[in-house]
């Protein structure tokens, strides 16, 4: 890779240059919106449609936005849904058969999107799940899944780096925040008048370049740092990086039914996390049943199905799915790729219409005295 | 259990209802026109096709058990069928109607009418599985068309369909759509809910009212405390469980704590 641009400085109201730069290449671009009471990605055309000054706030089972009348266009920390939902579509046909009138039976593969697109407001929790999305999807120890690679493929990624942390956010403890270090091709922290811009790839230099832009001057840059430290700022924590020996001795801790009685497992935190993958298939056929579809969609370890084999379920209760989802995310995670599945994004925390707290659960079922007062 | 023959015949029976699932399967469009090449109808009273006495192989049900005629003619079916197959939330559940189990319901009887004498009506509203065996229900209020085709072309491929346990969530979250109970505090019935609808509800920015029925592994007393935390009122949470699937035992025994407290 080329040496990346010195930080350079976005004047605020040349940001639409940067998009039109994005545009004329054919990138589908994907911005932060406000739509429904909060701020979603959708396709984005000018800047007019960013959210501008309004801050997100989290709190376990609940999300407001509030406006703070700043100019700034992104002063909220994380959306619903990360960039999970481009990549590893929720619904998606793999394959299409028909039978023809001889009764031969075609296979067909649905029309791959070669589409470019490119997302600009990707936090680093949001990249330190893409790389565990890629890491799965993509693994050359199992053939690399066509669809998600071909639209990875096809990906160009503009970091913003936070400049405020959620309640509910906790990535400098998992080590994945909150400044971008890689993983994307343009990263951007925002300013009072615009924005400080790095490259983080040889394409990402090519869509600055046209820019023309100036070094970013001491003070600029000095208002970017103190900016970003807020971000560090963050209430909750992880209680280790590597929680596997702990969740594994803790199989029997009482907490898991006391969980168990506040779950509604209804799938909500593995949809909103931005590194679960997993997904059922099932076929559609069409009522003339001379054709059908082979459909994936997101699943979760909280349906029935997940766990359902030759007609035993194996995690028939809340309790067996609730610690399924957390000692993989927080334990074998750690044997299949050598981390915690966890990124801090805070997600699973906000989104949990019970208002579950997963980093509470965490430290009380870290403190393996509830299990000792109990036998 | 296989259907041997060629082209088998369907039967839509309508007791105590709406008519909204039958409209569901007048609803298809072009589909219905494959639907009637596939199967023969013999009746089919919405779409004006009348035969309640024909031996049939499928028979679908629209319709809760609220008349002693009913309960006569349910039995009758059952015997002249051989997939019986519950339709809707009156079918499955006894409907919004099955309220009544709850009141005494003779006493609105005589109330209502000027000549309660000619009211032949039972106390209660009872989904089909009170009185005979069924071999599908399919929950919704109404089903959708798709439940319909997806269910006849299984049951011609000679397999069962593969019904929706799921909650509302999976759906709603793959939709993409933003939780209302999240984002605005809004009583959402979607974690104990069925899915089939897919969340049709919460990406008009509504809460689930559980047209659905109750999901596989609910959790109705943890969604319940949700809903105080949120600031409802107990009869306001009671009513939440008690409506179209008010019958359903899992929304009835938590809807009726919540509507004793309030008695309280």
């Amino acid at each position: 890779m080329t040496q990346p641009l010195s930080p350079q400085f976005l004047p605020r109201d040349q940001l639409q240059r940067l998009l039109d730069g994005l545009h004329q290449a054919g990138h589908k671009t994907y911005g932060p919106q406000l739509c429904d009471g909060a701020i979603v990605y959708a396709p984005l055309n000018t800047v007019e449609e960013l959210p501008q000054g309004v801050e997100d706030h989290h709190a376990p089972g609940s999300y407001r936005l509030k406006e703070n009348g700043s100019q700034r266009w992104f002063d909220w920390v994380s959306t619903p849904q990360g960039i999970k939902p481009l990549l590893f579509k929720p619904r998606e046909i793999l394959w299409r058969a028909t039978r023809d009138a001889t009764g031969a039976i075609h296979f067909k593969n649905p029309e791959n999107s070669t589409e470019k697109v490119a997302i600009i407001g990707a936090r680093a929790c949001d990249l330190a799940a893409l790389a565990l999305q890629d890491r799965h999807f993509l693994s050359i120890e199992q053939t690399p899944d066509p669809f998600y690679a071909e639209r990875r493929r096809h990906l160009f990624i503009i970091a913003i780096n936070c400049t405020r942390a959620a309640d509910t956010c906790f990535c400098v403890s998992c080590g994945d925040g909150p400044k971008c270090e890689h993983g994307f091709d343009i990263a951007m922290t925002e300013i009072e008048h615009g924005f400080i811009i790095v490259s983080g790839s040889l394409q990402g230099k090519q869509f600055i370049k046209p820019l023309a832009l100036n070094s970013a001057d001491p003070a600029q840059l000095d208002e970017a740092a103190q900016r970003e430290a807020n971000a560090t700022q963050q209430q909750r924590a992880v209680p280790s990086q590597n929680m596997r020996e702990t969740l594994f001795n803790a199989l029997d801790h009482p907490q898991w039914d006391d969980i168990a009685s506040r779950c509604l497992s209804c799938g909500n935190c593995t949809a909103v996390c931005p590194s679960c993958f997993c997904y059922s298939e099932q076929a559609a056929p069409q009522l003339d049943g001379n054709s059908t579809e082979q459909l994936r969609e997101w699943d979760s370890c909280f349906t029935q199905g997940h766990s359902y084999m030759h007609g035993i379920t194996l995690r028939n209760d809340t309790r067996l799915r609730y610690r399924q989802w957390l000692t993989h995310k927080f334990a074998s995670w750690h044997d299949q790729q050598g981390r915690s599945g966890c990124t801090g994004c805070g997600r699973c925390i906000s989104w949990c219409p019970a208002g579950i707290d997963i980093i509470e659960e965490l430290t009380i079922l870290s403190d393996n005295r509830g299990v000792a007062d109990d036998a | 259990m296989k259907i041997n023959h060629n082209r088998p015949t369907v039967a839509v029976h309508k007791f105590t209802s709406c008519d909204g699932c039958q409209l569901a399967i007048l609803n298809l469009g072009e589909a219905l026109l494959t639907l009637t090449e596939l199967v023969e109808i013999k009746q089919f009273a919405e779409a004006g096709i009348l035969d309640e006495h024909a031996t049939v192989d499928i028979a679908f049900i629209e319709g809760s058990i609220s008349t002693p005629r009913e309960m006569a003619q349910v039995k009758k079916i059952r015997e002249q069928s051989h997939y019986l197959i519950a339709m809707g939330a009156c079918a499955t559940s006894g409907g919004i109607q099955a309220l009544r189990n709850m009141s005494d319901g003779q006493a609105w009887i005589d109330a209502i009418y000027a000549s309660p004498q000619h009211i032949e009506s039972l106390t209660t509203s009872t989904p089909l599985s009170d009185h005979v065996r069924i071999d599908l229900e399919l929950w919704g209020c109404p089903v959708s068309s798709h439940q319909i085709t997806a269910t006849v072309r299984a049951l011609l491929f000679g397999v069962l369909p593969k019904i929706e346990h799921d909650k509302v969530c999976m759906a709603c979250k793959r939709s993409q759509a933003v939780c209302v109970m999240v984002s605005r505090g809004e009583p959402c019935m979607g974690p104990v809910t069925n899915t089939g609808c897919g969340a049709l509800c919460p990406q008009f920015g509504r809460g689930c009212y559980a047209c659905y029925g109750p999901a596989e592994n609910p959790n109705p007393n943890a969604l319940a405390s949700r809903f105080e935390g949120l600031g409802m009122s107990a009869s306001e949470i009671s009513r939440n469980f008690l409506f179209i699937n008010n019958n359903a035992p899992v929304f009835q025994t938590i809807g009726q704590k919540y509507s004793e407290r309030r008695d309280e």
